[in-house]
């Protein structure tokens, strides 16, 4: 059946309610099991060891006595992991993140690991373990790793993207550059021009769960994973190709999730896993503790923005410009290229231009984090913004307002929009009431925008309907946050029953066909397609049997609130069929009723956000506090109203958090100094007020419902609205993320010095 | 590794005293199990003190108070008695940790985890809080600010054993107040501190004075010339002002990651005009 | 190492374990006596997800030696409901959907329901303060607050 994922105005039942989540009661009496929740007969404790050191040459490693001692069953180094990646040069970067191979990169890289009896006995593995570094020079600032007397972090890196290949080796892999018009030209017709630099520090997706697996692989070559991931799939693929296994052979298990953010689509432990219990022939499990979490897996970039920006005296925006680094860790990424796409995307320019440059530094390799690079490149662009609009005199909602994109515009990294939700949120914000709340001493209110793209990609779901008529939903996007009950209500919606009757699990990688990661916002977007795809090749038999259980032509038959009916004039002695009516018949009618969808979920939709709020500083200490907070944002059509709140909620949360006090800091030894979080301080509870969130529905053309992802553009704005209220209430342009109280204090006192 | 827990303080001291490798006192032991999960730490011994006769007990006396080494800082702040006589003292116990940590962790702990920024601290400096000791040799006293030697560093000798916190009675008209400096509202470690005991005469003037900052220097600061600043003075703008700036003066911070050289001088000074000013209130003074 | 024999009471019932010295209540909650609902996020006191109740006092389980807890009363998450009856934080936790991916919520359960012992009409801010020992990253912590707003009014009434 020919799918037809376009929007068509409908009234829900279900759709938009908000019920209890299936998975609810598991988690709240602790029965649900999360990665490090699974144990498995005759376990080994894995472990890994790591390079206490930001840059060195791995001369040897010794791993004899380790072996030695008693309990030990495996121990492993790069060797045990050979180079399968066939000259597939992403594969390889992942490998050696996995496990140094000839070099330590980062304070924190894995250059041996250890399956043992128990925890202790891994531990002391570990500190007989004789690893002779030869010391190299490092560097982990991003714009210190762009000068030409950087240290090199691999010599085999020449910039990409350049007119002309560079001679010399650099730390900067590649540039990339987006946009349209003559920015030269349109400065020129600027009668104000605001240009200012601005840097972002690094910070980490900080899920509470460590990354945590139980790997188990037979002497006949099959293996199972149960693992704590955003997309078991690739999990699985990854893992299959490090480690020379066939894909179908590795049966991969996602448990629960506790949380992700980015930093759960990327393997770490798990290939060190596998070859562990390889090694040992016994099940290993590998739980990564805080200060490992911290120091190898996630973060995001830290980032150094230049901004220019020119506008007209009437407040229209004549050319902006924008030059963007990004750090990728020790391997070469995309992170700026994206920064540089997002960057201007809120706006209707007629002159812009973008450039991004990839950089290498000896910090972890760098995983996507909610909207990734998006939120550093709005902070810059909305801050000059916020400025340009004080410069021209307008209120800085009005400025926006009158630039914003819209239906039609050219966007500046190069698509053209369809309908787009980025005046209406500026238009909501603008009349919200929060903008009318008194502000005392001290207080400043700022506001900011926010984009971001949204994915959909491949999907496969599976809806099987029992013989007593309730029907269970297995999906292959792991629930990161309750899309097991969206989709269960999408499922109910589509078949006209009540969202009680549908059980929606996450199915494991041998159970369904290929799906994506849940990443990009596209867990409910896309499953939630295809799961209205499976439901309508569903309803397609259900109608089939009805017209054979009627004994007339399936033409006839329509599928109306969960019942087949039969229509027209010469069937209308016939009732209704229910579904649960034909489902239990469906053992004399032809067997089971299932219906499956695979797809390709193309056109997500993008979104947009704008966000308001208000901020107090103590002007004697640069202390801050978050008074009010407000999020609107458009959500296409919200399917599970509370779960859109909650991710709005958390996406502002996190950028708080980012903005205020978030940092990875470096000892000039390159070693990272506040591995825990006692000293990387993300919000508690006490940090924040509510957080009022306002959802518009602009419908996504692209899916029938009209949904968009909703989980990531939540926290591109907050970076801005913070710094500009911020610096509306310190009477100084902060420019430099996090704005810690040193930080604000310093910047204070430097105005009042003059 | 060997996990004891003694029922006198005797034998406490005894174990601790004939123990052959390292050993280590247990109380609450949110300092001391970081540190062993850390790997910082590997104790031959544990002695947990906690069921120690007495050593959970807060003591009402003729002299003041005998705080017991293994009193939780939550039961502290639910002592009406000592919160109505040393605000203060309560008020940085309390900020120690969260709820959770509330639970176990002691003052004791506290001073003798020797960290510069260890909150009670310069509170109970501030108060002219004293230890009550005892060891191999028998019991002694001492004033707390005589504990912590550096960072991590105490001159507690081998087999000592800090029984309880000895606060003295209140004369009238006195108030104490600790402030911190953290970038979040709970769960930091103070960048800065302050704490400022004061004792009034019946118009208002300060006629007795202790003022300590706390994460600074190595250990925490008696600022002896802070308190003659406010010793005299009914705490007007020009003697809040003049505290600030020795306070400020007498720090000797290091740029760290939780802040820098000129944040913490600065801060310093602001928070001791704050806890000054509220410690004043506190004694009655207006 | 010589191990510890230990004799406690957990959610009522009298269980005896084997200890190693140096090992944590949450290590013997969750890898020997089979009690997960309590998580480690951290092993170090600073995210409040193994939290429980020992002797009416709120403790992270990871600063806690196993050992510690002989003669004591422990209360974990597994405790908390009633048979099928779930407790009314539990109830309002699911209503407001106080939870996305749900690691942290097993502990903000227990500090919210020693929270409401101690304290059973807090205000906003009482509540904030009360659970800041327990992150979550996903939540922003709105409906988390609101839910326990809402279960101490019903356990009031009740
Ligand atoms: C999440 C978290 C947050 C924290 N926040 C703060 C904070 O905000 N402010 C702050 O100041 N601290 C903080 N701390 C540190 C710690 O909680 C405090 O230092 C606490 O007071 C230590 O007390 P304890 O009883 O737990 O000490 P323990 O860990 O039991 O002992 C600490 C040290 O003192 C020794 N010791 C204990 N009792 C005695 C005794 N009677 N005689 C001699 N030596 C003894 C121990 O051997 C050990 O070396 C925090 C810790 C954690 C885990
Ligand atoms: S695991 Fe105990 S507080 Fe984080
Ligand atoms: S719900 Fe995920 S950490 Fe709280």
């Amino acid at each position: 059946m020919n799918f037809d994922p376009r929007f068509s105005g409908r009234k829900f039942t279900s759709v938009g309610t908000r019920p209890i989540r299936p998975d609810g009661v598991d988690k709240v009496t602790g029965r649900a099991r999360y990665g490090a929740d699974f144990n498995m007969a005759g376990q080994l404790v894995g472990r890994v060891l790591r390079s206490p050191h930001a840059h060195a040459k791995i001369r040897k490693i010794d791993t004899s006595k380790a072996e030695k001692l008693p309990g030990v069953k495996a121990v492993i180094t790069a060797a045990d992991l050979p180079d399968l990646t066939d000259g597939d040069a992403a594969m390889y970067d992942v490998l050696d993140n996995c496990m140094a191979r000839g070099k330590a990169l980062y304070d924190g890289h894995a250059v041996a690991a250890v399956a043992a009896v128990d925890a202790r006995t891994a531990r002391q593995a570990l500190k007989l373990i004789e690893v002779d570094y030869e010391l190299l020079p490092h560097v982990t600032d991003v714009d210190e790793a762009m000068k030409h007397s950087a240290p090199l972090i691999n010599d085999a890196i020449f910039t990409e993207g350049l007119e002309e290949k560079p001679v010399k080796p650099s730390n900067v892999t590649k540039r990339s550059q987006f946009g349209h018009g003559d920015v030269h030209q349109g400065f020129g017709h600027a009668d104000f021009i605001v240009e200012r630099s601005f840097k972002t520090e690094q910070t980490h997706q900080g899920y509470i769960e460590p990354h945590a697996c139980v790997a188990s692989v037979s002497s006949d070559g099959t293996a199972d994973l149960w693992v704590c991931t955003q997309g078991h799939f690739v999990y699985r693929q990854h893992c299959a190709q490090l480690l020379g296994m066939e894909a179908s052979k590795l049966r991969v298990t996602s448990s629960e999730i506790g949380g992700g953010f980015g930093g759960k689509t990327h393997v770490w432990a798990e290939p060190v896993a596998l070859a562990l219990s390889r090694k040992a022939g016994r099940p290993v499990k590998l739980v990564m503790t805080r200060d490992e979490v911290f120091r190898a897996s996630g973060p995001t970039s830290a980032t150094s923005v230049d901004v220019r920006i020119g506008a007209r005296k009437d407040g229209t925006i004549t050319a902006a410009e924008a030059t963007l680094r990004y750090s990728c860790g020790p391997y070469a990424g995309s992170w700026a290229e994206i920064g540089a796409m997002t960057a201007f995307a809120c706006y209707r320019l007629d002159n812009v231009k973008t450039v991004g440059y990839e950089v290498l530094v000896n910090r972890p390799k760098t995983a996507a984090y909610r909207a990734p690079s998006a939120p550093m490149a709005a902070f810059a662009v909305e801050s000059a913004v916020d400025e340009l609009a004080k410069e021209v005199g307008m209120d800085p909602v009005e400025f926006r307002i009158r630039n914003a994109a819209q239906e039609g515009t050219r966007s500046s990294y190069g698509p053209v929009y369809g309908p787009i939700g980025i005046g209406p949120t500026l238009e909501a914000a603008k009349s919200h009431p929060h903008m009318k709340a008194p502000l005392g001493k001290n207080q400043g209110r700022g506001m900011a925008c926010g984009f971001w793209f949204n994915f959909g990609g491949q999907t496969c779901t599976d809806l099987n309907i029992g013989m007593d008529g309730s029907v269970s939903l297995a999906v292959g996007t792991v629930d990161v946050g309750g899309s097991r009950a969206s989709l269960s209500l999408v499922a109910a919606e589509e078949l006209g029953i009540a969202y009680e009757q549908v059980k929606a699990i996450v199915a494991d990688t041998s159970s369904l066909g290929y799906n994506d990661m849940t990443d990009g916002s596209r867990g409910t977007f896309s499953s939630s397609m295809a799961t209205i795809s499976a439901a309508r090749n569903a309803i397609k038999i259900l109608r089939e049997r009805a017209a054979q259980m009627w004994d007339i032509s399936v033409d006839d038959v329509v599928w109306e609130n969960g019942h087949a009916i039969a229509k027209g004039e010469k069937h209308g002695n016939l009732g209704r069929l229910s579904l649960k009516e034909i489902a239990v018949a469906s053992g004399k009618t032809g067997g089971p009723i299932a219906g499956h969808s695979e797809l390709v979920a193309d056109g997500a939709g993008v979104s947009f956000a704008t966000h308001i709020c208000d901020i107090e500083v103590d002007p004697e200490t640069g202390a801050t506090r978050v008074l009010r907070y407000t999020v609107v944002q458009d959500a296409g059509k919200a399917v599970h109203p509370t779960y859109v709140e909650g991710q709005y909620q958390g996406g502002a949360a996190q950028g708080i958090g980012w903005a205020l006090n978030e940092e990875y800091i470096y000892g000039k030894d390159g070693r990272l100094q506040n591995p825990g979080f006692l000293d990387y301080r993300i919000p508690v509870c006490s940090d924040l007020p509510m957080i009022d969130t306002q959802i518009l529905e602009i419908p996504n053309p692209n899916h029938p419902y009209g949904v968009r992802g909703v989980g990531e553009t939540s926290i591109v704005p907050p970076l801005a609205a913070i710094a500009n209220a911020v610096s509306n209430a310190a009477g100084v342009r902060m420019t430099h993320i996090p704005m810690s109280p040193p930080r604000i204090l310093a910047a204070i006192e430097a105005k009042r010095a003059g | 590794m060997r996990y004891i827990r003694p029922l006198s303080i005797e034998d406490a001291v005894g174990q601790l005293a004939g123990s052959a490798g390292t050993a280590a006192i247990l109380a609450g032991g949110s300092d001391l199990l970081v540190r062993m999960k850390g790997g910082f730490v590997e104790p031959d011994l544990i002695v947990d003190i906690k069921a120690i006769e007495g050593l959970s007990e807060i003591r009402e006396t003729a002299d003041g108070f005998s705080i017991g080494a293994a009193v939780p800082c939550a039961v502290l702040g639910e002592s009406a008695a000592l919160k109505k006589a040393w605000p203060g003292v309560v008020e940085a116990a309390k900020l120690i940790g969260s709820k959770q940590v509330q639970g176990r962790c002691t003052i004791t702990g506290n001073l003798c985890n020797a960290s510069p920024a260890a909150d009670s601290v310069p509170a109970l400096v501030a108060a002219g809080a004293r230890a009550s000791v005892v060891g191999p040799a028998g019991r002694r006293t001492i004033p707390v600010e005589s504990v912590p030697t550096g960072p991590g560093k105490t001159s507690l000798a081998k087999g000592e054993i800090i029984e309880a916190i000895l606060l003295d009675k209140r004369p009238p008209r006195s108030g104490d107040a600790y402030l911190r400096f953290i970038p979040r509202t709970e769960m930091d470690i103070a960048v800065v501190s302050a704490g400022v005991n004061l004792t009034l005469d019946e118009s208002g003037v300060v006629i007795a004075a202790r003022v300590a900052i706390g994460a600074a220097a190595p250990t925490v600061l008696l600022v002896e010339e802070a308190a003659q600043v406010l010793i005299g003075s009914k705490l007007d703008e020009a003697a809040l002002e003049r505290l600030a700036k020795v306070c400020s003066g007498a720090c000797r911070p290091i740029d760290d990651k939780r802040g820098t050289v000129e944040f913490r001088r600065k801060v310093a000074g602001v928070l001791a005009k704050r806890a000054a000013t509220s410690a004043y209130a506190r004694a009655g003074g207006k | 190492m010589a191990g510890v024999a230990v004799s406690t009471t957990i959610n009522g019932d009298h269980v005896e374990y084997l200890c190693q010295p140096d090992e944590t209540l949450l290590d013997v909650l969750r890898d020997r006596l089979g009690l997960t609902g309590a998580k480690e996020g951290c092993g170090t006191g600073d995210c409040g997800a193994c939290s429980i109740i020992l002797d009416d006092r709120l403790v992270c389980s990871c600063l806690v030696l196993g050992a510690e807890a002989e003669g004591r009363r422990v209360e974990t998450i597994e405790g908390m409901a009633h048979g099928d009856k779930l407790h009314p934080l539990q109830q309002k936790f699911l209503e407001h959907a106080a939870l996305q991916c749900g690691i942290c919520t097993p502990g903000f359960l227990i500090a919210a329901k020693d929270l409401l012992a101690k304290n059973p009409d807090p205000t906003e801010e009482e509540i904030r303060f009360g659970l800041a020992g327990n992150l979550c990253r996903c939540t922003g912590y709105d409906k988390i607050v609101r839910a326990v707003q809402d279960a101490a009014s019903v356990m009031k009434g009740a």
